[in-house]
């Protein structure tokens, strides 16, 4: 059927422009030249570019750590002030409901840069610059109305019904609490955390105002400011070494849980 | 005893929370104590910035003395005086940007939903690897269109052509749009594919049987079935690439008339420590868009509500 041939086609022009790039990052990085030599495969695949990550030079393990860090706490943190909200949004009725989502959708609207001046008044009037509390608390202006909105989406499709369910079974509020509706709203959870956690991870614009050494710079910034192997060319290839390294993680997350991560995403956007 | 007033019952739902008017009010109680985390913390972190950066704005910057108030002067400074060319030059540039970049964007990952919205093998597959684009750090796939802007790197290899992509104004731009595009087209096409995949099948092939040509179901049935799911993907993307900064900071660092409005505005405030007009740039550019979401919301309602009168003789 020729429509079927053509759709082929479709569906590998959507695989290759999604993933060409990456390929080439993952190519680039395992070649000893990757300025002098474009092949399309390394044809003498080599670790130097990852050995030079790591090297006196480059340190990036301290940046990863950092990385792991400033998500995992900004996660946390957005994630339980605003599984609360989400709660009241997804399951209460109450007037100015409309707005208050409103609001929580207007504050995606603000330019990081409108709040990054004050915000680096402060921290550097606090001397709390170049450590962790003001990525944390700048990344939150961003990713708790992001929790917000995607947990919302997540509650306001279980089926609460479940825990009434529970108690004219017999269960205790804490039986059904436990039992019926943790199971219920871990995955929403568990999705709306990868996808503020990878928000966090990918923020440049915070980090490279609110740090100066790798004490707290995330690889964001770090990957910025690489030397290479050699200190006369561009360090391309340690760059797409660290690159990969950075986003091999994120991939494999994205890989088993894309389901949910679209659902989360997306949903939203339908109910409008 | 004829003036007695009857208790009206209260509601039931079958399958839901009985909701008296007492209940209600505890209802909308417990929903402001829920609510009370999150809009502090949202207050602090958000309204207090915006209100000191507009503040901020209104005086003049003197790193070594006392800032006097000045009132609109940097202002006028920005859109009339000595900033004037570097300002306008960021504000048509991060325009334009906007404008060329949501029309690819729009195109090729409407085009990309309608390839996923059919059922095939690998369907899941395809949809993993569509979120590869999003996954990627923004800085970091910066440094890789970065790497294949290079004069000797891939794309002046598959095309042939030698163009010193970030070396000047256009090529610069073409660049920037390529990379912003790659990472996102994917992601609006998400977006589009949820809204395609909530119209029934049973419509296109009511149509098919009254003789509507593929054409004519798209742009009956499917143009309009998505419009709000379009809509929403528009309105988001529009405000994040008048934001733009990642990407010209990383790959041109604003050389060569690249500088979008949060770059010079970080330059402003950040680097050259001028947080008084740099807070004046990123207060224009939080206003900005805030006047080009509403306009787009404007056109967007009024255009539902035309097609929806529309049906109705």
């Amino acid at each position: 059927m020729r429509q079927r041939g053509l759709l082929m086609i479709g569906v590998a022009f959507i695989a290759v422009y999604c993933l060409a790039p990456f390929y080439w990052m993952i190519v680039s990085s395992l070649k000893s030249n990757p300025l002098l030599d474009q092949a399309l495969y390394p044809k003498h695949p080599t670790l130097l570019n990852f050995r030079e990550v790591f090297s006196g030079e480059n340190n990036f393990q301290y940046a990863l750590r950092n990385s792991v860090i400033i998500a995992g706490l900004t996660t946390i943190v957005a994630l339980l002030i605003g599984v609360f909200a989400s709660y009241a949004l997804a399951r209460l009725q109450f007037r100015g409901k409309k707005l208050v989502l409103g609001a929580v959708l207007a504050t995606a609207m603000f330019p990081l840069i409108a709040l990054l001046t004050p915000l680096f008044q402060l921290f550097t009037d606090l001397h709390l610059i170049d450590t962790y509390p003001p990525m944390i608390v700048s990344d939150i202006s961003f990713t708790l109305p992001l929790a917000i909105y995607v947990l919302t989406t997540f509650f306001s499709e279980m089926p609460w019904e479940l825990e009434m369910a529970a108690k004219v079974d017999g269960a205790t509020p804490g039986q059904a609490f436990r039992k019926v509706i943790i199971p219920l709203a871990a995955p929403g959870v568990f999705t709306s955390a990868i996808i503020v956690f990878i928000a966090a991870w990918n923020e440049f614009l915070i980090a490279y105002t609110m740090t100066s050494t790798l004490k707290a710079q995330p690889v964001t910034v770090a990957i910025a400011k690489f030397t290479g192997v050699s200190r006369f060319e561009q360090p391309f290839g340690t760059i797409m070494a660290a690159g990969v390294l950075v986003t091999i993680p994120l991939v494999l997350m994205v890989l088993f849980f894309q389901r949910r991560i679209v659902a989360g995403l997306t949903a939203g956007g339908v109910k409008g | 005893m004829a003036t007695e007033t009857v208790r009206r019952p209260a509601r039931v739902r079958r399958g839901g929370p009985v909701r008296t008017s007492e209940g209600r009010r505890a209802e909308a109680r417990l929903a402001f104590r829920l609510l009370i985390p999150a809009g502090i913390v949202l207050l602090v972190i958000i309204a207090y910035p915006v209100v000191r950066a507009i503040w901020l704005s209104l005086y003049n910057d003197n790193r070594f003395g006392t800032s006097h108030f000045i009132g609109l002067r940097n202002y006028t400074r920005a859109f009339t005086g000595t900033g004037s060319d570097d300002f306008w030059s960021a504000f048509s540039f991060t325009t334009l940007l906007t404008l060329v970049t949501m029309v690819f964007e729009l195109v090729i990952g409407f085009g990309m939903a309608l390839i996923m919205n059919k059922a095939f093998r690998g369907r899941g597959l395809i949809r993993a690897s569509v979120l590869v684009p999003w996954a990627i750090p923004t800085a970091v796939s910066a440094q890789l269109w970065l790497w294949n802007f290079n004069p000797n790197g891939v794309i002046n290899q598959v095309f042939h052509t030698s163009f010193i992509w970030t070396g000047s104004h256009w090529p610069s731009f073409w660049a920037i749009v390529i990379a912003d595009v790659w990472k996102t087209a994917p992601f609006i096409a998400l977006l589009v594919l949820a809204g395609l995949q909530i119209i029934p099948n049973e419509i296109y092939e009511a149509a098919k049987v009254d003789g509507a040509t593929a054409l004519q179901s798209f742009r009956r049935i499917t143009l309009p079935l998505v419009k709000s799911a379009v809509i929403v993907a528009v309105l988001f993307r529009m405000l994040d690439v008048l934001r733009i900064f990642d990407l010209p900071f990383i790959m041109t660092n604003g050389a060569n008339g690249t500088e979008t409005l949060s770059t010079i505005a970080y330059k402003e405030s950040i680097q050259q420590i001028h947080p008084s007009y740099g807070s004046t740039l990123s207060t224009i550019t939080f206003f900005y868009i805030i006047v080009a979401a509403f306009v787009v919301n404007l056109i967007a309602r009024a255009d539902v509500v035309k097609s929806a009168g529309g049906g109705v003789k």
